[in-house]
């Protein structure tokens, strides 16, 4: 997509036309990132991403479900069985009907999703002034500009330009379209104590929950990866033997 | 090609009550092609090779999504994170699509550049369109089925084309969704016209390819093979071709799989559709762009559909609009300053479907659009009529074993 978009851009360079559709005051601005799982060998930072969980826990989830995910996949970023327990114990899951009729309340196990933060999407507009926090398990594909977007919303709250009309209860974001964003900043610096010690500043902590969102959205990536770099490796291989077959059985047609 | 003789008494034995070792050498060994086709003839084996694939790939996904507006979404989800190679799976038959139409439009515009509709092959070019439509119809019915966002505003943009059509517009078009909005009733449907229409393209396939061995490949000159010392048999040749075709094509369909696998989607797709919101931008699938961009062009909305249906229809009457005797562009110079200025005007349509229509892209919408027919209704017939070919060959073996026009030119006692 970034590539797409670079073309476009190019292409709408060398036709000599400029956008006239927005005016660049209201233009997102986007921060290019590294990122550890770009590029053909990409792979998570397994220390961010479970840093990056820690953020998600103790800030996201307050209002973000993350509806696609079952606790038991938290091994994949490097937590043990036990601790994978730890977690899910650590919510309370509906469940039954029991042999009375019931539903009853229990610790939640690691096959169960992770817990939504609202019963549902009514709940979370009325106690959110309004506005639906979406769904995080996708929402590093489902954006355009992928994992740099969703860093530059999360460290792109500043003060809003003097003149600039802000809609009630909204907060000013330079990343978001209209640069006018209902979620109040998430993060400031030492809002998460980290396990391991990283010092908690506001890149550090979006640099982290993103590594972690973006395994979400994502959770084969490594796979995919590996098995892809093998794949080509074994075609060209292949495809060169069937260039030499080929010239070798045209020899005599040539 | 003379029968084959069987020397096993059980394929002997076989063939004569069921000539199928007969057929299969008539398709292969005995399979005459000429022998000077270049690798743009590649593109016809890939595209078949990918219709296999789309078929193998989409029977196992589908033997675990669940064609229902409220689980659709999930179900998919479930494949990329849960099944086995799940993700592999839907990888593949997501960009799948995308290598499929590159592989047959190359193949098409291969088609245009050598003269491959012309006279005795009309039959064959018009399977291969009923080919591009049924492969339309199924591209836009599997691209609704994650049913994310653009899965179900595309399928409300195209489904309400249909209500251009006087009188009975609406009707038609709540006959299509089955109800009074895109809903479950629509999205199973599509599931069920999913699965089928690929059997249907390989039924044209087939009969595509049962013209093709009627009439035989055409080749860059665009003469007809004068005997056996042009023709070479299918198998080995092309067959040893073909498959190391095939190597370079996957190479880079796997490369998009594994490294890129979302290059070609939208990222609004992954967002669980909802009729209540509209996306900024609603865009199709790349391969569907040049028609969008003719549909948005035109400001009258019938007027609009019919100009989108034309584009693709006026290929049926091609071989009669362009009714120069000679096949191979490489010896019409005018015809071929137009082909490739109608290969930059669809990329022009393309960037402009891309991009909302408005200002400049409008501007340039119209122009292409007015150029892409202006290209087939006037330019094509006009050059055929005035254009004054260059010499064409004597035969096929001449320019490949002589180095081509000049020395079969310069040694004329050579042919005898």
């Amino acid at each position: 997509m970034q590539k797409r978009l670079a073309a476009a851009a190019a292409a709408a360079l060398a036709l000599g036309i400029a956008s006239t559709a927005h005016g660049a005051d209201v233009e997102p601005q986007i921060e290019r990132q590294h990122w550890s799982f770009y590029g053909i060998f990409g792979a998570f930072d397994r220390a961010a991403e479970q840093r990056g969980f820690e953020v998600y826990k103790d800030v996201c989830a307050n209002c973000h479900s993350l509806n696609l995910l079952a606790y038991r996949d938290l091994e994949e970023i490097g937590l043990s069985a036990n601790e994978v327990k730890a977690v899910a114990a650590g919510v309370e899951v509906e469940d039954g009907p029991n042999d009375q009729g019931q539903m009853f309340e229990r610790p939640g196990k690691p096959s169960d999703r992770f817990k939504a933060p609202f019963a549902n999407d009514a709940a979370a507009r009325v106690a959110n002034n309004g506005a639906l926090p979406p769904d995080l398990s996708l929402i590093v594909k489902a954006r355009e500009g992928g994992p740099d977007y969703v860093y530059s919303i999360l460290t792109g709250f500043k003060e809003a330009p003097a003149g600039f009309k802000m809609a009630e209860g909204m907060n000013y974001n330079t990343a978001f379209p209209g640069h006018q964003i209902a979620m109040p900043p998430p993060l400031s610096d030492g809002v998460v104590t980290y396990t391991d010690g990283t010092k908690a500043t506001v890149p550090q902590m979006a640099h982290d929950v993103v590594t972690f969102l973006a395994w979400a959205a994502n959770p084969e990536l490594e796979t995919r990866h590996r098995v892809g770099v093998k794949t080509i490796i074994f075609l060209v291989i292949l495809t060169g033997l069937l260039y030499a077959i080929k010239r070798k059985v045209w020899a005599d047609v040539h | 090609m003379s029968e084959p003789a069987w020397n096993s008494p059980v394929v002997k034995w076989v063939d004569e009550r069921l000539p199928i070792f007969t057929l299969l050498y008539h398709s292969t060994s005995g399979y005459p092609t000429p022998k000077n086709l270049n690798y743009w003839w590649n593109f016809g084996s890939l595209a078949g090779v990918m219709l296999i694939f789309m078929i193998v790939t989409g029977i196992v996904l589908a033997m675990q999504y669940q064609p229902n507006a409220a689980l659709a979404f999930d179900s998919v989800e479930r494949i990329m994170r849960d099944v086995n190679y799940g993700w592999l799976l839907r990888y593949l038959h997501m960009n799948g699509g995308s290598m499929f139409f590159l592989a047959v439009y190359i193949h098409i515009f291969r088609g245009l550049y050598y003269g491959s509709y012309k006279r005795p092959r009309e039959l064959l070019w018009w399977l291969g369109i009923v080919i591009l439509l049924l492969m339309m119809a199924t591209a836009f019915m599997g691209y609704v089925l994650p049913w994310g966002q653009m899965s179900f505003w595309a399928a409300t943009v195209i489904t309400n084309l249909f209500s251009a059509v006087p009188v009975v517009g609406n009707h038609i078009v709540h006959w299509l969704w089955g109800g009074f909005a895109v809903d479950n009733a629509t999205l199973n449907r599509f599931y069920a016209l999913h699965y089928l229409l690929p059997f249907v393209i390989l039924g044209v396939v087939v009969l595509h390819l049962w013209a093709l061995h009627t009439t035989k490949s055409s080749n860059p000159l665009g003469i007809d093979a004068k005997g056996p010392q042009d023709t070479i048999p299918f198998h080995p040749y092309y067959t040893v071709k073909d498959n190391f075709g095939i190597g370079v094509f996957l190479i880079v369909y796997l490369s998009f799989v594994f490294f890129a696998p979302n290059f070609f989607g939208e990222p609004d797709n992954y967002i669980p559709a909802n009729p209540l919101q509209t996306p900024p931008h609603i865009v199709p699938e790349w391969y569907f762009l040049p028609y969008y961009a003719i549909l948005r062009s035109i400001p009258d909305k019938l007027l609009g559909v019919l100009a989108t249906f034309l584009s693709l229809l006026l290929l049926f009457l091609l071989p009669w609009l362009d009714f120069s005797r000679v096949r191979s562009a490489t010896f019409r110079p005018l015809y071929k300053k137009v082909f490739w200025l109608l290969v930059v005007d669809v990329g022009v349509l393309g960037y402009v479907g891309a991009n909302p229509p408005e200002g400049s892209f409008l501007v340039m919408g119209r122009i292409a659009t007015a150029y892409y027919f202006l290209h087939w209704f006037v330019l094509v017939p006009l050059i055929a009529l005035f254009e004054r070919p260059k010499p064409l060959p004597v035969s096929i073996s001449q320019p490949v074993l002589g180095g081509g026009l000049a020395a079969a030119a310069a040694h004329p006692m050579e042919k005898a």
